[in-house]
């Protein structure tokens, strides 16, 4: 998911052996965009006119269609978001406070590191059957997961960015006078706030990677509930419906997320 | 030099663990700097002078020996200590102006008195027209000119310079010693200055103080006759001769 989106914003970079002088000017981007998935579902369709176990894209489109007017696309997209938000908002509001606490007191750090390298080694997904025997089969362990996969991704930037934050600010603010308590709130924050946000949109894409599987719990609907249901019914437009649904929310997230930090972030000199 | 020195370093000594070993940072190091002074200080890498500034603005601790300002041990930062470092060290996220006000901010200066003396120091410096815009609009050469407004801004008795223009180039760097000489010649706060350009030191200073490496000590201090600083004497013998002298203790250091 947020390769998807890292690849999306890379800068265009102009192309620097044109010659000057010549009035061929680059294609532009938002076209080039349009014919490359243009030319996807091209190949997808003729993929699956050629004979592989594909659905043609208006086959898909019929059973979207028919999904949205009974309903059940909407309950299973308002199902799924409310896990991934809920997993996502309480992991990364615990991730940001943690994280400050590891960067700038290093006894925190001490006692705190240990764990969240341990569980960062296990898969969330690899926690779901503890998460079931524990937390049961209703929405807890499901959300638990997802806030686990965002806090681990979130938790770590964080801490990061609190590390390195630039020594020298932090000796212009003492030597104008500043405190802790001011040096903290004026400099490390502000200064932390890109990475922060970076570590919020690895958690968001964490806690959408993390939807699927914790679906499995005993769901009743959500998108990765539907696909595993369609699947027993070799439902392959429904499939493709709940794939294509969490990659364009997802990606709409992404770019929220995204929008944030370029008005947050934006006196950042970019390299 | 009647009344009693603005600066006393007493002995000073600062030893760093480099890889396990002992690395003599400073050794035993004591000056006497007056007040309206301005005293550049310069030497090879490593002998020291950094951790010398640094011992004064209160970042660091000496190992032993004492640094008193104004007849006080300096025990952490303090606001009569204003300090300018070589990269700047602007807050990237707040606006020329906001940066300016950043130590009247902490010392707790209403708004209004606070727009009022960083609008002075803006135009001191003569960033007026860059006042609402961020650090990464300005060249190399505005930034240091934001960092010394901003340390200006909380009024400090005493300047201490990490070879502020270090960075800078060459033209930008003369412009900058220039209208620092004139707002000292105005102000005569005393002013510590570490360069590890000799012409700088030279052009600047009363007096020079040449440190030596491993380890961290002071070589010898030679005095600047109280002359214009202008063209004329950058072109003088006098300047000329003063830089060799200079130049000869920095390099010939056995």
């Amino acid at each position: 998911m947020s390769l998807v989106g890292v690849g999306a914003d890379a800068p265009a970079t102009p192309d620097a052996r044109q010659k000057a002088g010549t009035k061929r000017r680059p294609p532009s981007i938002t076209l080039l965009n349009t014919a490359s998935i243009v030319f996807g579902i091209a190949l997808w369709w003729g993929l699956s006119l050629a004979g592989f176990k594909l659905p043609t894209p208006p086959e898909v489109v019929k059973s979207a269609v028919r999904l949205l007017s009974d309903g059940t696309l909407e309950g299973d997209i308002l199902a799924s978001l409310r896990r991934v938000l809920t997993g996502f908002v309480l992991g990364t509001a615990l991730a940001i406070p943690v994280g400050f606490l590891m960067g700038w007191y290093t006894i925190a750090r001490a006692l705190i590191e240990p764990w969240v390298q341990f569980f960062r080694t296990i898969p969330p997904l690899a926690i779901i059957p503890l998460a079931i025997v524990l937390l049961g089969i209703e929405e807890t362990p499901k959300i638990f997961v997802i806030f686990l996969a965002a806090f681990l991704a979130c938790v770590i930037s964080t801490f990061q960015g609190v590390v390195n934050v630039d020594k020298t600010l932090i000796n212009a603010a003492r030597v104008l006078g500043a405190k802790d308590g001011r040096i903290f709130l004026k400099v490390v924050i502000p200064a932390s706030t890109p990475f922060i946000l970076v570590g919020m949109r690895v958690g968001l894409g964490s806690a959408w990677a993390t939807l699927v599987a914790a679906e499995l719990i005993a769901a009743q609907e959500g998108l990765g509930y539907r696909m595993q249901a369609a699947q027993l019914y070799y439902d392959l437009p429904t499939i493709f419906v709940g794939l294509i649904t969490i990659g364009v929310l997802g990606l709409l997230m992404d770019r929220l997320l995204l929008f944030a930090e370029r008005r947050l972030t934006g006196w950042q000199e970019r390299r | 030099m009647t009344s009693s020195p603005k600066i006393q370093v007493m002995d000073v000594s600062k030893t760093f663990k480099l890889g396990g070993e002992d690395f003599v940072a400073l050794d035993h190091v004591s000056i006497d700097i007056a007040d309206r002074e301005f005293v550049t200080v310069v030497g090879p890498s490593g002998c020291g002078k950094t951790t010398l500034m640094n011992i004064l603005a209160g970042l660091e601790e000496p190992s032993s020996g004492r640094a008193l300002v104004d007849g006080k041990p300096v025990e952490g930062p303090g606001p009569e200590r204003g300090v300018i470092f070589q990269q700047y060290a602007l807050f990237p996220w707040l606006s020329v102006r906001k940066n300016v006000e950043f130590g009247l901010e902490t010392a707790g200066v209403g708004r209004r008195e606070r727009h009022e003396v960083a609008e002075k120091y803006i135009a001191m410096v003569g960033l007026e027209q860059f006042a609402d815009a961020l650090p990464k609009m300005l060249s190399g050469g505005m930034r240091q000119r934001c960092a010394i407004a901003r340390a200006y801004a909380v009024n400090p008795s005493i300047l201490l310079m990490d070879e502020p223009f270090g960075a800078l180039d060459a033209l930008t760097r003369v412009r900058l010693q220039e209208q620092l000489l004139e707002t000292w010649s105005q102000d005569r706060r005393t002013v510590v200055f570490i360069t590890h350009d000799v012409d700088e030191a030279v052009f600047l200073a009363n007096r020079v103080v040449v440190m030596a490496a491993r380890p961290g000590r002071i070589f010898t201090t030679i005095d600047v006759p109280a002359v214009t600083r202008d063209e004329a004497f950058r072109m003088s013998d006098q300047y000329a001769h003063l830089r060799n002298q200079v130049w000869s203790a920095v390099h010939h250091q056995s």
